[in-house]
């Protein structure tokens, strides 16, 4: 199979635009909420996230970067090891409204990871998740995101590639549908 | 992807560079682990490491023990004195006999150089060396390398001289390969007696004046005196060796820069390092023991990942 486009640069603004407006309609003025990138792929989303809702917002709001690989439940499970990347998180989470998010959601394990890896910062009020692309069909634990940006239907041969202008050698933002192989 | 070439850590001359890199991005993560108000992950819950101590340790096992539980693991702990060894039962079959009780990991310390490469040959458990005789003791390398390069950046360029007793110690040997495998300069500095004879042939330079020797580095990593394995005597006496070898403030301050001062410890204060040097901020001592917990722990949690 040849590499799909499943969204291009004009269509993943607008998604990323009512995202905000979501979070927005939800948090009201985010004072008790903090976004939490998850590494390391989530972490361009989070970012693009942050600065679009503190510039509509005007407030300041916290961001911190989870890194969940000590927390996985497939170590020694898996072909090649997981290489650890930074936990960045300068405030505690207890008694915040916490917006986990991640770029793609597929078994949902990741996740169920990520909640465990957030307890050594405290007990938030409430944990929401929010993914830019859902795999349809392939959850493995009772884990759903709050804010989706685009649902699609997917085979555990395929991988959902999602692409930033602050990787290197990226020109367009963009999501694309290849197969693992490739 | 990160994965150690090796399945032991036997010691460093069997790392290559990339792996001695992944091991320290490894700790940066687990020190910031450690540092958090819940130090515990749950990285190797099902995994049970047993530590195989044929010689006294006080901070090295205390220290990976610490490690296997912050990682979760489940930990025995075996020392020689007390068991079946003084009745004569051999290394393989103690070690075996633990085995069979389903151990996933080795940690060894043993008097005898190269005894956990005897055992990588016989068991499949992943073992690490936790110091042989007077041969290896990578552990303690890789932390000293770790925590030159938190205080000063890197370790490619640094000058670094190990002080005192290289021929009986495994930590300058270790700390040699370690330094050399990142690119830094080393220089060894002692009384001749306490210099292996083929010391030129690691490609380190030697220094008898511990003056030159300071002058030249910027990092001095200085040695207890093993008296514990000198069957013979290599210096008149511990004061003659303190007057000619014992780092104190004075000396540091006579030189025109200021050098970082590492000890792996047990210090003789008074010896090898007064106590004005060893309770300094020139001194990076306690941040090497803590840094030891969490190099510990990415080696044990990156031999684990290969073990499949």
């Amino acid at each position: 199979m040849q590499k799909r486009l499943l969204l291009g640069n004009p269509q993943l603004g607008i998604t990323l635009s009512r995202l905000c407006q979501q979070l927005i309609e939800n948090h009201n003025n985010f004072e008790n909420t903090v976004i939490l990138g998850m590494q390391p792929r989530g972490t361009y989303l989070a970012n693009r996230i942050h600065s679009r809702l503190e510039e509509l917002t005007g407030q300041k709001i916290h961001l911190g970067l989870l890194d969940t690989t000590f927390f996985r439940d497939d170590f020694r499970r898996r072909d090649s090891p997981v290489k650890a990347n930074e936990t960045k998180i300068d405030f505690l989470v207890e008694g915040k409204q916490v917006i986990l998010i991640d770029d793609v959601f597929y078994t949902g394990r990741s996740v169920r990871a990520a909640l465990d890896a957030m307890t050594a910062f405290g007990r938030p009020d409430k944990v929401e998740l929010l993914s830019l692309v859902v795999r349809k069909y392939s959850k493995h634990v009772p884990i759903f995101p709050d804010y989706v940006g685009k649902d699609v239907n997917t085979l555990d041969t395929q991988r959902v590639l999602v692409q930033w202008t602050e990787q290197e050698g990226v020109e367009e933002d963009s999501v694309w549908l290849t197969n693992k192989e490739d | 992807m990160g994965e150690l070439s090796t399945k032991h850590l036997l010691g460093i001359k069997d790392l290559t560079k990339e792996d001695i890199q992944l091991i320290f991005e490894t700790a940066d993560e687990f020190k910031d682990v450690i540092n958090r108000p819940i130090k515990k992950v749950p990285s190797l819950r099902d995994i049970t490491i047993a530590n195989i101590f044929f010689e006294n340790s006080t901070r090295t096992k205390l220290s990976f023990e610490l490690a296997e539980k912050r990682l979760s693991a489940d930990v025995i702990n075996f020392s020689s004195s007390g068991s079946s060894v003084k009745k004569g039962e051999t290394l393989l079959d103690t070690v075996n006999n633990i085995l069979s009780m389903k151990v996933d990991m080795i940690v060894m310390r043993h008097s005898s150089p190269g005894a956990p490469h005897f055992l990588s040959k016989h068991i499949s458990a992943n073992i690490v060396n936790a110091g042989d005789g007077t041969h290896e003791h990578p552990t303690q390398a890789l932390l000293d390398t770790f925590s030159i390069r938190e205080r000063l950046g890197e370790v490619a360029g640094k000058k670094v001289v190990i002080v005192g007793d290289i021929l009986h110690s495994r930590v300058a040997l270790s700390n040699i390969f370690a330094l050399q495998k990142l690119g830094a300069e080393v220089m060894v500095c002692g009384p001749n007696t306490l210099l292996p004879k083929y010391i030129g042939s690691l490609g380190v330079k030697v220094e008898l004046d511990i003056r030159k020797a300071l002058e030249w580095c910027d990092v001095a990593n200085i040695l207890r005196i093993q008296l514990e394995r000198q069957h013979i005597k290599y210096f008149p006496s511990l004061r003659e060796y303190s007057l000619y070898y014992g780092v104190d403030k004075k000396l540091l301050d006579s030189l025109d820069k200021e050098i970082t001062i590492m000890h792996p410890g047990p210090i003789n204060r008074g010896v090898e390092l007064n106590s004005d040097v060893a309770d300094s901020e020139q001194a990076i001592i306690l941040d090497q023991v803590e840094n030891g917990v969490a190099v510990r722990m990415a080696v044990l949690y990156l031999l684990a990942s290969v073990s499949k």
